[in-house]
């Protein structure tokens, strides 16, 4: 395991050094540069120009650059950006890493749980019409034009119903207010949904160990507990009409990339099932008399795992350029909207950053996702 | 039946020429596939659409020619004078009304659909030609060749697509034509390649390859003739799939405005977001047929796909 683990750190870090070598190289070998940009300016002096270039170091050698810029990468300085001119890249990143991490985590999890749980019934139930209706509604999830999808969400969420705020991290006008900083109040979302759900994990993987009879109440309370908690916390810190105001903004775009990663997990769910449903075991446990919910849920779903586990690698895709759309369409500040808004004004530092941070968050995911896989099926031994 | 070798023409016992049998084999083996794949409504339904489309594309020409005017239903360049407000709203003149430039909407939308068709198709074909050609050569040597393909492929389906798409797409002039290339280079090395090499291994090991080792045949015959055709059906199968692919990430690249395509679906809704038409609902013929168009069409190969791998893979058949 561990000597796995090693070979597969050292094998990402070759992947992300040739990923950032590639895309150094290919934007650097366009023409024009910061200070060309700048010398639309027409009160900059050409001789300025070139002390500018020089000082920049941009009349070294791409090579040499890059070499200096890899070496600045790994020791934490990723520069400054272009665009909002003294602010240091990391300070960027630091501050909109974790609001992506929430959109991306929570919409991972939830549609894969969802996915699989929806899709095992419908594989079940082959040929009936929820089958075909909820095969429709899958497809179209699957292959929906992202950016117009999370539109009619807020057509529907915010101008019909007018219950969720249209976009944007938070509403100026309650913040105006505000005793704390907008990161350090979502830290405090972010720890309280951290703990939150380890407890409500950790109950549940209990309940499976104990006897029918305390399963039930301790499952409800392991949903109660830290769900009041929360609300007490939230009501004693004095900060609850901030919180809330976040949580409020937080909605819609979680539920819109959930539900664009929900229509693969369910497909890819269903199709694995209806392979495992034709082995020969599970005509045996049926043969057997076992009951339904039990063939289903223990003999086939379990086998069926799998491969949608494998999916999750595909899906990481998916739920990352999901994420970026979602949060240029939501304006919700992470990471995808600073890459494509430092692409779209050529703030070279900001998008490369934003680029192999982005690059880091798939190659981790994937990391996880194989991880699991070894827990998942005992036949593989890493 | 003849054959060529070493400049002799031998003659064989069969009348009928070669081809002519081939022609026959390949009728037998579509009809029966056919016949599989009209089973489930859900490819039918997605050729269906692909069909539609596909005439919806050859339409606009014969109406440019005949029943539109170029100066006002010209996709890029027209504009209606005889009103006074763009964009307008749909009407007998304009069935989906016009943009904000006063260009018909109906005919962007048709003249866009056959440039998705040469981008989707485009792009799968570069994928299939790099994806079929490593997977045959992968699974055929195997050893180090096979370990350093393979490996690649896991660094390309590592890396994240759109983000990758959006930074390279920005600082460089993407056109239709390159954007093409890079997906199906993107997609060509990735995930298709180790599906297609599980693939080839397979049919590798089939007594008919050992057959054309002992008749002589070069590894480069085997591998172009006799590997790589077994390997079609699968590779046609995620053709599907990297078609609608192609075409969503050119309407996201082109709805932010990152490629320097002229128009497309993608663009259409970029001219909608641009006038500050998008965020209102009341000019839906803007948004709408756009989108409808991506998705639908998206969806159509996709389901085609899907009914394609019943095909191919017959444990997932219902009989």
């Amino acid at each position: 395991m561990w000597k796995f683990l090693g070979k597969r750190l050292i094998q990402m870090l070759f992947t992300l050094l040739l990923f950032q070598a590639v895309t150094y190289f290919l934007i650097d070998a366009q023409p024009g540069d910061i200070a060309d940009l700048l010398a639309h300016d027409p009160s900059i002096p050409p001789g300025e120009r070139d002390r500018l270039r020089a000082e920049l170091g941009l009349d070294r050698p791409p090579v040499e650059r890059f070499v200096k810029y890899i070496g600045n990468f790994y020791t934490g300085n990723l520069g400054v950006s272009f665009n909002e001119y003294p602010r240091q890249v990391t300070d960027i990143i630091k501050e909109r890493l974790p609001r992506t991490l929430v959109l991306f985590f929570t919409a991972s999890i939830v549609s894969f749980w969802a996915g699989f749980m929806s899709g095992k019934i419908l594989a079940w139930r082959r040929g009936s019409f929820v089958e075909y209706a909820s095969t429709i509604v899958g497809v179209t999830l699957y292959t929906v034009f992202t950016p117009w999808f999370a539109l009619m969400m807020i057509w529907l969420f915010s101008v019909q119903l007018g219950w969720l705020p249209a976009g944007k991290f938070l509403s100026p006008e309650v913040w105006i207010t505000a005793p704390a900083s907008a990161n350090a109040i979502f830290s405090r979302l972010i720890g309280t949904g951290f703990v939150g759900l380890t407890v409500m994990l950790a109950g549940f993987i209990i309940s499976n160990k104990v006897t029918r009879k305390i399963r039930v109440p301790l499952r409800v309370a392991s949903i109660i507990v830290p769900l009041s908690g929360a609300l007490l916390y939230w009501t004693l810190n004095g900060l609850g009409v901030w919180g809330g105001d976040m949580l409020q903004h937080l909605v819609l775009p979680v539920l819109t990339v959930t539900l664009i990663a929900y229509g693969g997990n369910m497909l890819l769910t269903r199709t694995s099932m209806l392979e495992t449903l034709r082995e020969d075991y599970i005509l045996t446990a049926r043969a057997k008399g076992l009951p339904d919910k039990v063939v289903r849920d223990r003999h086939a779903a379990r086998n069926a795992l799998l491969p949608v586990w494998t999916g999750l690698v595909f899906s990481i895709g998916r739920s990352i350029s999901g994420g970026i759309i979602t949060e240029t369409i939501f304006s919700w500040p992470g990471l995808g909207l600073t890459l494509l808004n430092a692409s779209l004004v050529a703030d070279i530092p900001v998008a490369m950053g934003t680029l192999t941070v982005i690059a880091i968050l798939t190659l981790v995911s994937h990391l996880v996702a194989d991880i699991g896989y070894a827990f998942l099926d005992p036949r593989i031994r890493y | 039946m003849t054959m060529q070798t070493n400049g002799i023409t031998v003659s064989t016992a069969t009348h009928a020429p070669l081809w002519r049998i081939r022609l026959r084999l390949a009728w037998r083996s579509f009809k029966s596939s056919w016949a599989t794949f009209a089973e489930s409504p859900v490819g039918l339904i997605g050729l269906g659409v692909i069909i539609f489309f596909g005439l919806f594309a050859l339409a606009h020409p014969i109406l440019m020619h005949t029943v539109w005017d170029s100066a006002t239903y010209d996709p890029q360049m027209g504009y209606d004078m005889e009103i006074a407000f763009h964009p307008a709203a749909p009407s007998v003149r304009h069935l989906l009304g016009t943009d904000p430039l006063g260009r018909d909407v109906l005919s962007q939308l048709m003249y866009s659909t056959r440039y998705e068709f040469v981008l989707g198709i485009l792009s799968a074909v570069v994928t299939v030609v790099i994806a079929t050609t490593i997977g045959a050569v992968a699974a055929y040597y195997g050893g180090l060749i096979d370990a350093f393909l393979m490996r690649l492929a896991d660094l390309v389906i590592m890396v994240p697509f759109l983000p990758i798409l959006i930074v390279l797409s920005s600082f460089t002039e993407v056109g239709m034509f390159e954007l093409a290339l890079l997906i199906g280079l993107l997609s060509g090395f990735g995930g298709n390649t180790i599906v297609i090499k599980s693939q080839a291994l397979s049919v590798k090991v089939k007594p008919f390859i050992e057959a054309a080792r002992i008749a002589g045949g070069s590894d480069f015959h085997i591998i172009f003739t006799h590997l790589i055709p077994n390997l079609l059906p699968i590779a046609l199968l995620y053709m599907m799939f990297v078609v609608t692919s192609a075409i969503f990430s050119e309407a996201v690249l082109s709805y932010f405005g990152l490629t320097t395509i002229k128009m497309s679906w993608g663009i259409m809704i970029n001219t909608a977001q641009t006038q500050g038409y998008l965020l209102r609902f009341d000019t839906w013929y803007l948004l709408i047929p756009a989108s409808l168009a991506i998705t639908l069409l998206c969806a159509a190969f996709y389901l085609v796909g899907r009914a394609l791998d019943e095909v191919v893979n017959p444990r997932l058949r219902s009989r």
